[in-house]
């Protein structure tokens, strides 16, 4: 598994005519959060694989290999955001980042 | 990926042999609501998106992969447009 990224799910779109590795797939629009929850610059377009929804907090894989094995694609497709988990509780201990 | 606005065309007759009959455009990054995102960049097309198209697009190595039979020498393809954003 590679890189993942903390991001709040903030919209999702609507793409009809699309690489055929997005067809059928749900794509969402997620930004990437601090450890506490505070929302950054750097909106992605990320497939989802969980069922997310606008507001919650997921996991993003972002990197080609993983979305590949994820997506179970026979070969490499050009894809790299995927969302791989909802977020329950995030806890960090008070050492300041 | 992340989302982009088509703003432009590029004609090369001079390029990389891999490039023939490809489609460069210049995209300008954009945020969910359409707000620049970062420096415009030159993005290959693999959807026959056209001038004023929001799309999607992917950089790094999976750029090199829009297109089935053959891989390609670039950072940034578009791979989808986008018919409607949803915030």
């Amino acid at each position: 598994m590679g890189i993942m990224f903390l991001c709040e799910v903030v919209g999702s779109i609507v793409s009809t005519i699309k690489h055929d590795c997005y067809q059928g797939k749900k794509i969402m629009l997620v930004r990437p959060i601090s450890p506490d929850k505070k929302m950054q610059n750097g909106t992605m377009v990320a497939v989802d694989t969980v069922g997310a929804g606008k507001g919650e907090i997921v996991l993003v894989a972002a990197e080609g290999r993983s979305a590949s094995e994820i997506l179970k694609f026979e070969s490499r497709m050009p894809m790299r955001s995927v969302i791989v988990g909802i977020v329950d509780k995030i806890q960090i201990n008070r050492f300041k980042y | 990926m992340k989302l982009g606005k088509v703003l432009g065309k590029v004609w090369a007759t001079v390029k990389d042999p891999k490039l023939e009959g490809v489609k460069l455009y210049i995209m300008q990054p954009i945020d969910e609501y359409e707000k620049p995102m970062g420096k415009a960049l030159i993005a290959v097309d693999a959807v026959s998106s056209r001038e004023g198209d929001i799309v999607y697009w992917v950089g790094g190595a999976e750029a090199t992969l829009p297109f089935k039979d053959r891989q390609i020498p670039s950072d940034a393809s578009i791979v989808g447009l986008v018919d409607r954003i949803d915030t």
